[in-house]
Formats: structure tokens, C-alpha cells, sequence
């Protein structure tokens, strides 16, 4: 593999008929390639998510990231815009469901895609992204260490666990979690692995030994390469069994 | 953990930001993930006034001993003051 890509910001239509601001990349050369919807964390659309975006297409993905806090702050600084969009109130889940429909769309219309579009998020975007493949129709979602998927988030808190949800999947989930995190803890993620067995659904996961939240983030003391390392490649081997033409 | 509990309050007053001073009129507070501390979570404070825009904004991400002490400082410098000197309506 060449490792050759292109990136962009672009514009795409998410939800409501918004038009938003995404983070594109897409690999020379390309013929039958899969897709991949990423969803920032809650800090924003920044530079670390736009490498993840980056490194998809290296491997042979379009891949595509939605600002999803584009409507708060067009154009600021993504610190500023991720501070803008919790003071309004944070990421309503129905406009993030349209805006990852939108991004879906998107990858699908591209020349050389192969019509299979995986979800993948990060923190507050592995919620997201299970709530995604419950709403709309995908072929693969990862979920790296998403809380409140199953437990009622604190009091105050304006999240909703998705376990109602969960008989909704559409698609394959891998789950990515650590052992040492809290939000989700491995007691969380269990009862997450029961209700999907119970729902009849397509679910891996894998929980690292030594590994708390936010395991994959190079640019934070959290990052754990070991894990890491490995959950990349549990993350290409899921992708490449369910986004590949045929799958 | 990414936190869904923000604190906002209604402020008067001004900031220095990244383009200089600003009348600030909103603050939020809250416990997450930090953009620039190492730290896995911080207290963060963003001061803004959303009618100049997104950058308008003062941010502060202070570890936990951080933050308590100075609440503890704002309020000794408060309380060292003559009751009232920087009110509002003074």
C-alpha cells in the first residue's frame, strides 16, 4: 500500500439540509474503497481527530469527519468552537445522527466508493457512534471507549444510556475499551456485551489490561501504545472484514 | 469521560484573549478533558462573550487543588477588600 492520500475541508449537507464543514481525505488512486464516518471527541474537531482521518486514507479508507460543532462557531479555532457548543447546550443526538447520515452520503457519492460505510468515534463520539449504527443504516461501527451506553449518566447530566436503542443495530460493532477506565467501566461494557448477545446482534470487543479512557490519544498522558498499536490494528482487521466489496 | 454537566453564569466584566480585551458576559465551568493541560481532566473555565463570537473567549484549565484554591484566593481578595468596592453598582 502506498500510503498516498488526499485531504481536504469540504462541505457537506447534515443535518436539517445544514450545510457543514467536514474534514476529507480519500487514497490516490482509489477504485473499490471503503468508507469511514469519523466522529470527533468532545474537544473538537482538531488536529488529532483530522490525523485519525488522515491515517484511514493511508490505509485505503475515504474517510470523513463532520464538524459537528460547525453550526455554534463557522470557521473558530476548534478549542473555541468545542467551548462555543457547550455553552449552547452541547450535540443534540438527533442532529448528530443527521450529520453522520449526511457524512455517509457523502463518502457514498465518491468516486471508486464501494457503498460500505463504517462508523468510528472516540469519548463522547463512541456513544455517538453506537447511537448511529442504531439509527441509521451502516455496514461497521467501533465504539472506543463510549460512556453511557448503558448506565444512566449522573444526575444533571443530559445524556440517555441507548440500551433501547441497542435491538436497532445495523450493522457489526466492535467495542475498544480499558480496563482501568471508569466511564465506561469494564462493568458497564459486560452488561453492553449481554444486552447485544441478547439482542442477537454481531459484537466483539477487547478491554485493555493497563489502559484507562482516551487510550488511542497520542497527544495525551493517557495515550498507551501498546494498546493502542493493537486497537489499530483490531480496528483495520474489523473494517477490512466488513467495508470491503462483497463483505 | 467526556462530561455532559456545564455550568453557566451571567458575568460582567472583561478578558484578555487572543486578540486583546473584551467585555466578557458569560462564563462556563465545568470538569473534562483538557486541550492543552496534561492532565486526563481539568476544571475548566471559559470566559465569552458570544455576541463578538467564538474567539472571544478566555479559557483556564486548572487541575482540581487548582481550581479550590483559587476559589479560596478569590475569596480572601474579596473579603481583604472593603465590602462592596468592585460590586457592580458601585
Amino acid at each position: 500500500m502506498s500510503e498516498a492520500l488526499t485531504a481536504e475541508t469540504i462541505t457537506i449537507t447534515g443535518h436539517g439540509g445544514d450545510e457543514i464543514e467536514a474534514y476529507l481525505a480519500v487514497p490516490t488512486g482509489s477504485t473499490a474503497h471503503g468508507s469511514v464516518v469519523v466522529i470527533h471527541h468532545m474537544p473538537g474537531y482538531d488536529s488529532a481527530t483530522k490525523e485519525i482521518v488522515r491515517k484511514f486514507a493511508a490505509n485505503g479508507y475515504a474517510a470523513l469527519c463532520p464538524n459537528l460543532y460547525w453550526r455554534d462557531a463557522p470557521g473558530a479555532s476548534p478549542d473555541d468552537a468545542a467551548a462555543a457548543g457547550r455553552a449552547n447546550g452541547g450535540v443534540p443526538d438527533d442532529r448528530l445522527v443527521g450529520d453522520v447520515a449526511g457524512a455517509a452520503a457523502h463518502l457514498k457519492s465518491l468516486a471508486g466508493a464501494n457503498g460500505k460505510v463504517g462508523v468510528i468515534g472516540y469519548c463522547s463520539g463512541g456513544r455517538q457512534t453506537v447511537l448511529s449504527a442504531c439509527s441509521i443504516q451502516v455496514d461497521a461501527a467501533v465504539d472506543c471507549y463510549g460512556a453511557f451506553v448503558i448506565n444512566e449518566p449522573p444526575a444533571g447530566y443530559t445524556m440517555k444510556p441507548l440500551v433501547d436503542l441497542l435491538p436497532n443495530l445495523s450493522s457489526p460493532l466492535l467495542g475498544l475499551f480499558g480496563a482501568d477506565d471508569t466511564f465506561p467501566s469494564p462493568e458497564e461494557t459486560a452488561v453492553l456485551a449481554a444486552e447485544l448477545a441478547k439482542a442477537g446482534k454481531n459484537y466483539e470487543s477487547h478491554t485493555y489490561e493497563g489502559a484507562g479512557h482516551a487510550f488511542f490519544a497520542v497527544d495525551r498522558p493517557s495515550y498507551r501504545p501498546e494498546s493502542a498499536t493493537d486497537g489499530w490494528q483490531r480496528v483495520f482487521s474489523f473494517f477490512g472484514t466488513h467495508l470491503t466489496a462483497g463483505s | 469521560m467526556c462530561t455532559y454537566v456545564t455550568q453557566k453564569i451571567a458575568i460582567e466584566g472583561s478578558g484578555k484573549g487572543a486578540t486583546g480585551w473584551f467585555s466578557v458576559s458569560q462564563a462556563t465551568v465545568y470538569v473534562d478533558h483538557p486541550v492543552h493541560a496534561q492532565q486526563e481532566h481539568t476544571l475548566n473555565i471559559d470566559f465569552l462573550n458570544p455576541s463578538i463570537g467564538p474567539s472571544a473567549r478566555v479559557g483556564l484549565e486548572l487541575t482540581e487543588e487548582a481550581a479550590l484554591a483559587l476559589i479560596d484566593a478569590i475569596r480572601a481578595a474579596l473579603d481583604s477588600a472593603p465590602a462592596g468596592l468592585a460590586a457592580a453598582a458601585h
